[in-house]
């Protein structure tokens, strides 16, 4: 059996497996990352961080791309701003 | 407060891909300090992102064996931001980082071509190797639809590798010509040990629709993509789907070359048979120096190791096999031209750039990348134009060649850590 980690999306507990990025802990969640600057949602475009796209709160420090912070237990992401 | 640490490696190696690997532990026989250093939180790059922990012996785990028993130090997410006179400023989750170096090797990988169309912005549409990426960091696909689109072999690649994962894989779409599809996989089973690889792909894909003369031409959903519309061979049609996977081929990272005063060539990295770059001392290897695949990187990188230790003896036994693996450039470059109506697919309220959301009309006012920055703000975002730089190198023509640091948005504190020499900075900062 693989080993699973819990964070929190905006309040909500997602399970992912170890190892995984916080960006798929979002999108497991059903959240987008972020809001543009012309108010639309987004969400992972390149998966390897150069994009931008994903970029989140994390513990409370904002703007992290969540495709390079691998979860740990009981992080708390927010997603969506 | 963040801490600031100073770091002094005999060869510094930025990139752990593939040609990173092979370049740091092909320096590392010579019993010099090496340090290996990557923005992502582990070594293996792309193409073996997640495969340190795989179980089962590849060949990537006989690279990770070897470097996991080496003396190369590893320095995961730490983001290279500046350079100038044999020092590298790095930052990581929680500290800034100083590194000088007696010689350089840059293997700074590749990314996605994205091109503009509308609906490109919605969710879950991303790229080919960016759902790719996001299967090998953990994201379940099992049972999701996937229309996977855009141009060259990653997109077969990255169709098998979602099927594993469970997705239904509803058709790629592959812009370039049935005649062209056809020539390179003639040619690709010619090169020795892609064959197998090849017909993998063929058994791994068969039953999945392969359109050729076919890409997108918008994506439709509320909030996130659910039906993509393309166009094939003249016709249009719609497919649902949960996801858009679409790729138009790689791009080299020179970014970072190209702020060490590398010359670049076509869009390449210059070097000579050493992979010694126009600048004494910095080696380039991957696919800066052309887009050749895991092959060649590892060939171009192990004699980057070599010469960076003065082990040209070394260097020279490998200039045949390096050969050998660039026909895989020349195939490449030969398969998958992008077709202009490509040109045609962003409308005049499509975004081009998706950090300051500058629509395509935007940037048809303008004459250059430069005007476009100044007056539209197309690529003045976090992406520093990463995406949309090289979309608009396409749709315009427009030369992209400005690059200055921070090559990555950074903390303040990180770039307050750089030592203070002001002639050093290229006037990036003033």
């Amino acid at each position: 059996m693989s080993k699973s980690v819990s964070v929190r999306v905006n309040g909500q507990p997602v399970t992912v497996r170890a190892g995984a990025t916080v960006a798929v802990a979002v999108l497991a969640s059903g959240a987008t990352c972020r809001t543009s600057v012309s108010g639309q949602p987004r969400s992972p475009l390149c998966g390897m961080g150069t994009c931008f796209e994903c970029r989140v709160a994390i513990n409370g420090e904002p703007q992290r791309r969540s495709c390079q912070v691998l979860c740990e237990s009981n992080m708390e992401i927010e997603a969506g701003g | 407060m963040d801490s600031v640490k100073h770091l002094r490696f005999d060869v510094a190696v930025v990139g752990a891909g593939p040609a990173g690997i092979a370049a740091a532990l092909a320096a590392a026989d010579s019993g010099k300090s090496i340090g290996l250093m990557d923005d992502n939180p582990a070594p293996g790059g792309q193409i073996w992102r997640g495969a340190q922990s795989a179980p089962r012996r590849s060949a990537a785990s006989i690279w990770f064996d070897r470097l996991n028993k080496s003396a190369v130090q590893i320095i995961r997410g730490a983001r290279v931001f500046h350079t100038a006179n044999g020092e590298l400023a790095a930052e990581s989750d929680d500290s800034a980082i100083q590194i000088t170096y007696g010689k350089l090797v840059l293997a700074t990988g590749a990314r996605e071509l994205f091109l503009p169309f509308p609906g490109w912005t919605l969710p879950n549409v991303m790229g080919a190797g960016g759902l790719q990426a996001l299967l090998k960091s953990g994201l379940d696909i099992a049972g999701k639809r996937v229309v996977i689109a855009g141009t060259g072999p990653l997109l077969l690649a990255v169709a098998a590798y979602a099927r594993k994962c469970g997705a239904k894989v509803v058709g790629i779409c592959e812009q370039t010509t049935r005649p062209r599809m056809v020539r390179f996989g003639m040619k690709m089973l010619l090169v020795p040990n892609k064959a197998p690889e090849a017909l993998r792909f063929a058994y791994d894909l068969r039953g999945i629709p392969h359109w050729t003369d076919c890409w997108p031409v918008a994506a439709f959903g509320n909030r996130r993509v659910e039906i993509v519309r393309i166009s094939r061979q003249g016709q249009t049609s719609e497919i649902e789907c949960d996801y858009l996977a679409c790729g138009f081929h790689l791009i080299p990272n020179v970014e970072l070359p190209r702020m060490c005063g590398c010359r670049l060539q076509q869009g390449l990295v210059e070097v000579d048979e050493y992979q010694q770059t126009s600048v004494t001392g910095t080696y380039c290897a991957g696919e800066p120096t052309g887009i050749g695949g895991l092959e060649l990187a590892l060939v171009e990188g192990e004699i980057a190791g070599y010469a960076a230790t003065n082990w040209e003896d070394r260097a020279k036994h490998l200039f045949a096999k390096r050969a050998r693996c660039q026909k895989v450039v020349r195939i490449l470059k030969d398969a998958f031209p992008l077709r202009p109506e490509l040109k045609n697919l962003a409308r005049p309220d499509t975004l081009v750039c998706r950090c300051e959301d500058v629509p395509h009309e935007r940037l048809c006012e303008h004459s250059s990348w430069r005007a476009a920055k100044l007056h539209a703000r197309c690529g003045m975002g976090p992406c520093q134009g990463r995406v949309c730089a090289p979309a608009a190198e396409f749709l315009f023509g427009w030369e992209i060649d400005s690059v200055r640091p921070p090559v990555f948005p950074v903390r303040c504190s990180s770039l307050a850590a750089i030592p203070a020499h002001p002639t050093k900075l290229n006037g990036g900062f003033r």
